[in-house]
């Protein structure tokens, strides 16, 4: 383990730590463990250095060096940060360097953080195993014979393995808080237009979000508060600061159990934790209602449609033009797109390009993409109906444990199944948490998720905090 | 089998939109500039970049919908349209599709009304610059706001076509919605052009492209009545299809059939929000809305006493009109027809000759004022008036100065006159006879040798007047 953000800003901001000395560490740890985990594929230990350095000189200045005082966080490669690469995990992008900071980079910079670098991913944040990059898969630190889950499985896994205190992901349908379930540590999906997509690669717009790792709800908090709050650069952006912190734990807080989410395919093992964390929930003074979602069992069809349909068209700029890879030979404009998209991408990217075109067509649209666009109205009024009597909604973050390496890659459905219990949160725009809660027996860690209405992360935090503390 | 066909014409005009930056970032919108030298991340199709809407190019946007007399809709949509194309960098361009900000909109021409389908936002694309060995791609242009404006296929006769876009021209110009400068591009048309038996439904149409010019809409639709009316006489089928217009051969050809058309896989963008137009907002656009063309045409005919002819010529460009009325602040409302007679012989004379704007006339709207004034106080006269133009166009000074410095005032003094008078009769014996005759245009032979004696400026009324008393 590695100390938590909020200690070693706490340290560094009273002059008790050194910001270089803490990096110097890290980055000593990540020289001697990255190999086994393949949790980053960059990192910028020069740049590092120097935002430390940086630090220490503000707090020896007496200036405020920010709420992330020297705290070392690590991006998922598919996030800008001027100047260092940005992969996706995809051999399209050749050697691009991001040209400019996304905006969480920009506000992590100016809060004290010290990027140390840029983590693994399923090529485009498509997939739940991290298997799907380009540059091969990360291992889960809690046995490295297993997936850390995806898509933001580099993230998750250099947070559990201790490496970084903090890491940020993103979460299409379930790709912060699966692998955060996985390696067992706490994953944030904040709601739709809290923190700015700006510079975060789009894979479903509608559906993206930016969210930290860490190793604490506490941390978690600290880092969303940091990153979170309207961007003028990103229309979908909610207006004003994040909410004011709520502070008490979860006794007086109504949480909701919906049924939907605790039936077939659900791993005996990883329910029996749920239900025992939610009781102890329950201990603490939190009223457990019994709750329904009817409209969670479409929840993939809807999202295996816009989602791709959305990537179909955000992935059209990797066309080998003004970067990335250009292949080779291409006597004509036609080859010169197919052969350096046909070389670049990869076959998860490729299949949902295709499943996207293809839903989006003319004749098809209506049936497919207009039909899925409905349903996920009624996804939404589920979730209004249920917000209406409960403060938070309690369910599996995951319907097993991490799997083996190469156990799901040759069956997509089974792969796409592991997000089965946390698409509809991105579907509906709410916050959603994966806090864990537990080990099944075979040692591995079982996460608990917790979703709130969109706008509600400060009871979404309350509740969080009270997992698996002693009541 | 010949007869009567009709012809059926519907135009989509692109309008670029005179705001200072770009549709959905903050680049200059610039002309001619090095290429690439206006790009950011946005423009540019960078991964993670995002669009954010120009508030001021949306109410250039509404200002045109309301000059057009459309129904602003309440929340429009920003779609994608996906297709491949180099000059294109996120791989597909911000448009609208089924819900566009302005429906149901007229434009009154000289030709009648020509009804609006559609207007709707878009952003442009960049372009391709080729050369030797290679091609490279300028996004400069790409992200400039751009207005797409459909008519209903309704358009008659080439002569309307014409009409409305001469119309359409004048009326973005009117209310700042854009520069309208075909040169720069910043009006580019596409005709859709179909004929048909009257009576029948409509017929299959050809989308024509390239249209750099009027002129270019026009004879292209007479090239292409023709080449549809051949056709179908001779029992040929005819195929929807896009064709270019090719200027220098003067005729279209086939560009694509309408089978390998794109499917553009429309569908909203989800980087975007609704568009929506406020009442307040709209009400506030509405009541800055200038004097349209056709009010102000309306005006100069029925207060100022124009012809339809002379009015149109004035409107069609609002600089010129603006300079028109600039010159009757001077010179008051009754030398309207004078004035009017003045700018589009002499001015527009000029500005041709010289290839310049109206605002870039050496000329000011007050000089010409002046000018007009001597004229009609009788110190100089039209003849004089344009040899005194032509010193103004090129030194810019006043017109009153250079009468004065130069001697061109009128000489309207009997005495010097009748000299004159006197020497001209004594010359012209034959037209002296001729008028005795009762031969009244023989009068032009003594007063042209008057105004020769005289270098032009002696009266011409008192000309007049001293021959007839000296001969009868």
């Amino acid at each position: 383990m590695i100390e938590t953000a909020a200690a070693i800003a706490r340290r560094v901001r009273t002059g008790e730590a050194k910001a270089e000395i803490i990096i110097s560490h890290v980055l000593e740890k990540i020289a001697a463990e990255n190999e086994s985990l393949n949790a980053f594929l960059h990192v910028s230990s020069e740049e590092a250095l120097a935002a430390a350095r940086s630090v220490d000189r503000l707090v020896a200045n007496g200036e405020d060096p920010g709420p992330l005082a020297g705290v070392p966080i690590a991006l998922k490669d598919n996030i800008h940060v001027q100047g260092l690469p940005t992969t996706c995990g995809s051999k399209i992008l050749g050697d691009y360097r991001a040209p400019y900071d996304s905006t969480v980079a920009l506000r992590l910079k100016k809060a004290g953080a010290l990027i140390v670098g840029k983590t693994n991913l399923d090529e485009f944040a498509m997939g739940s195993s991290t298997e799907n990059s380009a540059f091969g898969p990360s291992r889960n630190p809690r046995d490295k014979s297993r997936v850390p889950g995806g898509s933001s499985g580099g993230s998750a896994a250099a947070v559990a393995a201790g490496l970084v205190p903090l890491a940020l992901g993103s979460d299409t349908g379930g790709s912060i808080r699966q692998p955060a379930s996985f390696c067992g540590v706490v994953g944030l999906k904040p709601t739709y237009g809290s923190v700015s997509r700006y510079g975060l690669t789009a894979f479903g717009s509608s559906l993206d979000q930016i969210g930290p790792l860490a190793q604490t709800v506490e941390d978690a908090e600290l880092c969303w508060r940091v990153i979170a709050g309207h961007d003028p650069r990103d229309s979908t952006s909610a207006p004003g600061a994040p909410p004011e912190a709520e502070e008490g734990g979860v006794a007086g807080l109504t949480v909701g159990l919906p049924e939907e989410y605790f039936q077939e395919g659900l791993d005996p093992a990883v329910e029996t934790i749920v239900r025992n964390a939610v009781e102890g929930l329950q201990k603490r003074g939190a009223n457990v209602k019994k709750i329904s979602l009817p409209h969670t069992r479409f929840s993939l069809s809807v999202y295996y449609i816009i989602a791709p349909c959305e990537a179909s068209s955000n992935l059209s700029r990797f066309d080998g033009v003004r970067f990335g890879h250009r292949a080779s030979q291409s006597a004509a404009l036609e080859s010169l797109y197919a052969n350096s998209r046909g070389e670049g991408f990869g076959a998860e990217v490729k299949r949902r390009i295709m499943l996207g075109t293809y839903a989006l067509s003319a004749g098809y649209y209506d049936a497919y993409y207009r039909k899925a666009q409905r349903v996920r109205s009624l996804i939404k009024k589920d979730f209004d109906r249920a917000f209406a009597e409960v403060d938070v909604i309690a369910t599996p973050t995951a319907p097993t444990t991490a799997f083996k390496l190469g156990e799901k890659t040759k069956d997509p459905l089974m792969m796409y199944l592991s997000d089965v219990y946390t698409l509809s949160c991105n579907l509906a725009g709410h916050a959603g948490i994966s806090v864990p809660c537990g080990n099944a027996p075979d040692g591995l860690p079982v996460g608990l998720q917790l979703m709130a209405a969109a706008g509600r992360e400060p009871t979404l935090f309350r509740a969080a905090r009270a997992v698996g503390t002693p009541s | 089998m010949s007869g009567t066909w009709e012809l059926v014409i519907g135009l989509e005009t692109h309008v670029q939109l005179a705001t200072r930056s770009k549709l959905f970032c903050p680049c200059p919108v610039l002309f001619g500039s090095e290429a690439n030298t206006s790009i950011c991340p946005v423009c540019s199709g960078q991964p993670g970049s995002l669009p954010v809407l120009n508030r001021r190019a949306i109410e250039l946007a509404f200002r045109g919908g309301l000059a057009l007399e459309c129904r602003l809709v309440e929340r429009s949509i920003f779609a994608r349209k996906n297709y491949f194309y180099p000059d294109l960098p996120k791989g597909y361009q911000i448009s609208q599709y089924d819900r566009p900000f302005a429906e149901d909109g007229t434009l009154k021409t000289d030709e009648g009304p020509v009804r609006i389908e559609r207007v709707h936002l878009e952003e442009d694309a960049g372009k391709l610059v080729h050369e030797a060995g290679f091609s490279g791609v300028d996004l400069g242009r790409a992200g400039t706001p751009l207005i797409e404006i459909v008519t209903r296929p309704e358009i008659v006769s080439p002569e309307q076509a014409i009409a409305y876009l001469t119309r359409l021209k004048a009326t973005m110009q009117y209310c700042g919605v854009s520069n309208c400068d075909m040169e720069k591009g910043e009006l580019r048309c596409d005709a859709n052009v179909s004929i048909r038996r009257p009576g029948d439904p409509l017929g299959t149409k050809v989308e024509v492209k390239n249209l750099n010019s009027f002129k270019a809409v026009k004879d292209s639709i007479v090239y292409e009545f023709s080449r549809q009316r051949r056709a179908l006489e001779a029992n040929e089928k005819l195929f929807q299809e896009t064709r270019l217009w090719d200027t220098d051969a003067g005729r279209t050809r086939t560009m694509r059939v309408k089978e390998a058309e794109h499917d553009y896989r429309y569908f909203p963008d989800p980087d975007l929000v609704p568009l929506e137009a406020t009442e307040k907002w709209l009400y506030s656009i509405r009541a800055n809305l200038p004097e349209l063309p056709g009010a102000r045409r309306d005006r100069f005919m029925s207060k100022l006493g124009l012809t339809a002819y002379d009015a149109d010529v004035l409107v069609a460009e609002k600089p010129l009109a603006d300079y028109f009325e600039e010159v009757l602040v001077g010179a008051g409302k009754e030398s309207a027809k004078t004035a009017s007679n003045w700018i589009q012989s002499e001015l527009l004379g000029k500005l041709n000759e010289t290839g310049i704007s109206v605002d870039e006339s050496p000329v000011t709207a007050a000089q010409t004022a002046e000018l007009l004034g001597l004229v009609a106080s009788g110190r100089i006269s039209g003849k004089i008036a344009k040899e005194v133009f032509t010193k103004m166009w090129d030194c810019g000074r006043s017109p009153a100065a250079l009468v004065s410095e130069l001697g061109l005032a009128q000489v309207s003094d009997k005495g010097q006159v009748g000299v004159w008078v006197d020497q001209a009769i004594a010359e012209n014996p034959k037209a002296v006879e001729d008028m005795k005759a009762g031969n009244g245009k023989a009068i032009g032979a003594l007063v042209g040798s008057v105004m020769k004696k005289s270098k032009g400026k002696a009266n011409p009324g008192l000309v007049n007047q001293l021959i007839q008393e000296k001969i009868a």
